[in-house]
């Protein structure tokens, strides 16, 4: 049986707060205190350890609290360096501990990354510390919009107002310059003064105190007011199971969303309408919010993957490129180069990035700008443009937070994160345009990619065979085509020529040979390719000495999961290929190869 | 949205990112109250199905009416069910049941190494084949590079300083000095070859949350949770030799939820009831570093 109070206290409200600082500005001192006049130590702890430190003859600091409540943890105490549990009158609070030492930046970022506000100590006497400022700085990138800054040690300092002012002057043009605004409080935590109550050594200071300007935090509701932005987790289908839903899964970010609304996937532009929205264990219900992780499920049946965006047709769009101005900070030993291969994650999308140009460091200790810097080092904060291999969907971080961070992954390990300002023109937008408009005019019928896949025995796939002239690609290719056929496969060869002179008629007749017509031609023949592997087909196309370049407007018009670069020729190459081959060499070795390699994909099934 | 609602939102976006992110996966069940909610969990993030295999580390001292109630749920949820076993340890009787080891070395026996092999796929595994309603050996010796785990950190000190994707090394080491920084959520599902991670979706809730959730949901828990008759029920389970019922008349979840909220429990260790814990000063964080949940 329920009891009014015990249904008061599943509903407290719950926050998270970071406490941050250079070393020795009094973290533990603030925190101890806290826990000790909002009466949330286990009984008998603060006279044990005042005891403990009169038979010790060392002066009692709150701070101890804090350690013998450490050594507790083995006793099932709840209490850790990491977390610390407090309530007020108003709500329940974790207070995450971000060790001051530069050295755990990474584990300060953490933390700071989970909470919803921030408490910012700096040493009264000591004054703004090269951490201070880090500190700020983290928290401003990590989206903290919440700060109390208690300027500790006031004891220390005469309770000077002058110098309290001058440390908050500075630190508040500080703060301002990195967009952050801030409560200042006057504290020590020695002597409690201004903790939970006011104190009357500074009468010249009649603001909150820290425990009033925390309960002072507002609880941030999810954002159901802007636009829809659910990025996918997956798709699920379990149909061995007897279900046969497909359920496109993710948490929704930003918005709402209700059954009938019209969905469009980004990047890739393709759109479908809510059918249902799928729980479990739960009635059914037909709108979901921010906060929710859900599923849906489609009316038109699209292929969809996990790291593209839904959003609503009748609301703002995420924005598609490339290129991406962000601020970046680095916490790799090893600096962030330009040249350099490394995976960036936004949403649920995970795609290789490079670093194009550092506009900006900064010495995240003293925001002095270098502008002289080509790379990003160890803790360092700066402005760069990234470049991704394929246009990635994502939101400017000011208007929508959860869609504009990012990290970027180096051997294995997340090293940087940051939060993206702009979108940046790329190369591929006039591909990309023409695309996005096909994908959302894209009318589906009713037979889906994965009835055809079910019914072939295949996922389609365009296997490209490129290298230069005369290395024995079409022989291949038709071989290849003619290998498959007689083993059962839906499989084509399109010649390049058949195209050429069809669907390219009107760019051939001009006869020139720019750049821009063989661009155009190389996506006139993606789109021929798509509608191919729409039908379910495995397409063998021959390509003459395909550059990075050409290989991205195929992969910007063709889903770039579905293509297979074979690169034949003894001739080296920079383009990434799945399979290389020697020119000219035995066909059925050559076509055994690829086949194995489709095999390896789950591409053709075995045997 | 309600706390809890907060808390299963989180774990179930994490366990998609598990699903999505791991070839080799599985989660493992101590078909205790945590590990429940957290397969619970997962039927709610795979909308009733549980594509991951579950892993039950048997040392063959558990309470039978554990292992009454594991198989009871395969059958009756078509869970993809695989235990090991420390086989040559039992064969030896160096446990200490047997009387041949210390509490702690037969944890690390029947437990850590049982589980680090297990995961490995080094020793036979045995899976639940729902054709034959039995279990056999496992062809499959893959080893698990993803493995889902139902620690929270208020449980004791070391799991509070977990992260929601940990990395272990070959030798299973866990670097809680060194660990990677998670941004938002954004997690370490990258690894080098030969590495696994530890994956933790339970990691913010406290043990009151658990009880809460599961009054809510209505999952079906193992009957050892509550007092029979005899003022006693356990409040966590563990082999029959090492864990101890502890006093308590709660003869339901709604009356395990009153006992945990009025604080009678507060100054108990929710393991006091586990013997190994007490064994030595840091018991349960070396064995964690050996592997142990």
């Amino acid at each position: 049986m329920k009891t009014a109070e015990a249904e008061k206290q599943v509903a407290r409200e719950h926050m998270n707060i970071v406490i941050a600082g250079h070393v020795d500005h009094g973290k533990s001192t603030v925190i101890g205190r806290m826990l000790a006049d909002t009466n949330s130590l286990p009984q008998g702890k603060l006279e044990q350890i005042k005891e403990r430190c009169r038979r010790n003859s060392k002066p009692f600091e709150y701070a101890f609290l804090l350690d013998a409540l450490k050594d507790e943890q083995s006793q099932g105490i709840t209490i850790d360096s990491a977390r610390v549990f407090f309530s007020s009158a108003k709500r329940e609070y974790i207070i995450i501990d971000a060790p001051g030492h530069i050295e755990f930046l990474k584990n300060m970022v953490t933390g700071a990354s989970r909470a919803e506000a921030a408490l910012l100590v700096i040493d009264a006497e000591e004054g703004v510390q090269e951490n201070s400022r880090r500190h700020g700085y983290m928290l401003s990138m990590l989206g903290i919009k919440q700060v109390v800054v208690v300027v500790n040690k006031m004891d220390l300092v005469d309770y000077s107002e002058e110098t309290y002012k001058n440390v908050k002057a500075e630190y508040t043009k500080f703060l301002a310059d990195i967009g952050l605004e801030a409560i200042f409080v006057p504290v020590s935590g020695m002597a409690g003064d201004n903790i939970v109550s006011l104190s009357d050594k500074m009468s010249w200071y009649q603001g909150a105190t820290v425990l009033e300007s925390i309960d002072g935090f507002e609880k941030e509701p999810p954002a159901i007011d802007k636009p829809f932005r659910m990025p996918v987790q997956d798709v699920y289908k379990f149909t061995q199971a007897g279900d046969k839903r497909r359920l496109v899964v993710g948490t929704i970010e930003t918005g709402q969303v209700s059954v009938g609304d019209e969905l469009v996937f980004y990047p890739s532009g393709k759109k479908s309408t809510v059918k249902t929205v799928e729980r479990f264990n739960v009635p059914q219900k037909d709108t979901a919010a921010a906060g929710e992780a859900i599923a849906l499920t489609l009316d038109q049946q699209i292929y969809v993957s996990r790291g593209e965006v839904a959003a609503r047709t009748s609301e703002t769009k995420p924005e598609v490129t490339s290129r991406l101005s962000v601020n970046l900070f680095w916490m790799g030993r090893n600096p962030m180069v330009k040249g350099k291969r490394y995976l960036i994650k936004v949403g649920t999308m995970k795609e290789e990035v490079e670093l194009e140009d550092v506009i900006r460091v900064m010495d995240g200790s003293d925001l002095e700008a270098s502008e002289t810097k080509d790379k990003v080092e160890h803790h360092d904060v700066a402005e760069c443009v990234l470049s991704t291999k394929r246009a990635i969907a994502f939101d400017l971080a000011e208007e929508i937070a959860a869609t504009g961070r990012f990290v970027v992954v180096d051997d294995y390990e997340i090293r940087g994160g940051g939060i993206i300002r702009e979108g940046l023109k790329d190369e591929q937008v006039w591909v990309r345009d023409y695309v996005m408009r096909r994908n959302y005019k894209w009318e589906t019928g009713e037979v889906s990619r994965d009835d055809r896949a079910e019914r072939y025995s295949q996922r389609s796939s365009l296997v490209l065979i490129t290298g230069q002239r005369g290395v024995g690609k079409k022989p291949l290719a038709k071989a290849l085509e003619a290998r498959f056929f007689t083993e059962g496969r839906f499989v084509y060869f399109l010649g390049i020529g058949n195209i050429l002179y069809g669907v390219d008629a009107d760019i051939k007749s001009q006869e020139s040979e720019g750049n821009g017509q063989r661009q155009e031609h190389l996506r006139r023949m993606a789109e021929v390719a798509n509608v191919m592997l729409d039908a379910g087909m495995i397409l063998v196309v021959t390509a003459v000495g395909l550059t990075n370049e050409d290989l991205e407007v195929i992969q910007t018009a063709v889903d770039s999961r579905q293509i297979n670069v074979v690169w034949m020729g003894d001739e080296p190459t920079d383009i990434p290929c799945d399979l290389v081959l020697p020119q000219n060499g035995d066909l059925s070795d050559a076509g055994e190869a690829i086949k194995t390699m489709l095999q390896d994909k789950g591409i053709i099934y075995r045997p | 949205m309600d706390h809890l609602d907060r808390l299963e939102s989180t774990s179930i976006h994490i366990l998609r990112e598990a699903y999505a992110n791991f070839k080799s996966l599985c989660m493992l069940w101590s078909i205790g109250k945590d590990s429940t909610v957290m397969l619970w969990l997962a039927k709610k993030a795979f909308l009733g199905h549980v594509p991951i295999p579950l892993v039950h580390i048997d040392t063959s001292y558990k309470i039978p009416e554990m292992i009454e109630y594991r198989d009871r749920l395969t059958k009756e949820w078509n869970l993809d069910m695989v235990y090991g076993m420390n086989h040559e340890a039992l064969k030896a009787s160096e446990t200490f049941p047997a009387g041949n080891t210390d509490r702690l070395t037969c944890c690390k026996m029947l437990k850590s190494e049982a589980l680090r092999n297990t995961l490995s796929g080094r020793w036979p595994r045995h899976r639940f084949n729902h054709n034959l309603g039995k279990y056999e050996i496992d062809k499959n010796a893959e080893p698990f590079t993803g493995v889902i785990v139902g620690v929270r950190s208020d449980e004791e000190g070391s799991r509070s300083k977990e992260r929601y994707f940990s990395p272990r090394d070959r030798e299973n080491d866990w670097d809680i000095a060194d660990q990677p920084p998670e941004l938002w959520n954004h997690y370490k599902t990258d690894f080098a070859p030969g590495t696994h991670v530890r994956i933790h979706p339970l990691l913010d809730w406290t043990e009151l949350n658990i009880w809460e959730y599961i009054e809510r949901e209505n999952i079906p828990t193992v009957s050892l949770y509550y007092n029979q008759g005899d003022g006693k029920r356990y409040r966590s389970l563990g082999c029959a030799p090492c864990t101890n019922p502890i006093e308590s008349e709660a003869r339901n979840v709604s009356e395990v939820i009153e006992e945990l909220r009025s604080g009678q429990l507060s100054n108990i260790a929710e393991r006091s009831g586990r013997a190994q814990d007490s064994e030595d000063g840091g018991g349960l964080e070396s064995l964690r570093r050996d592997g142990y949940m």
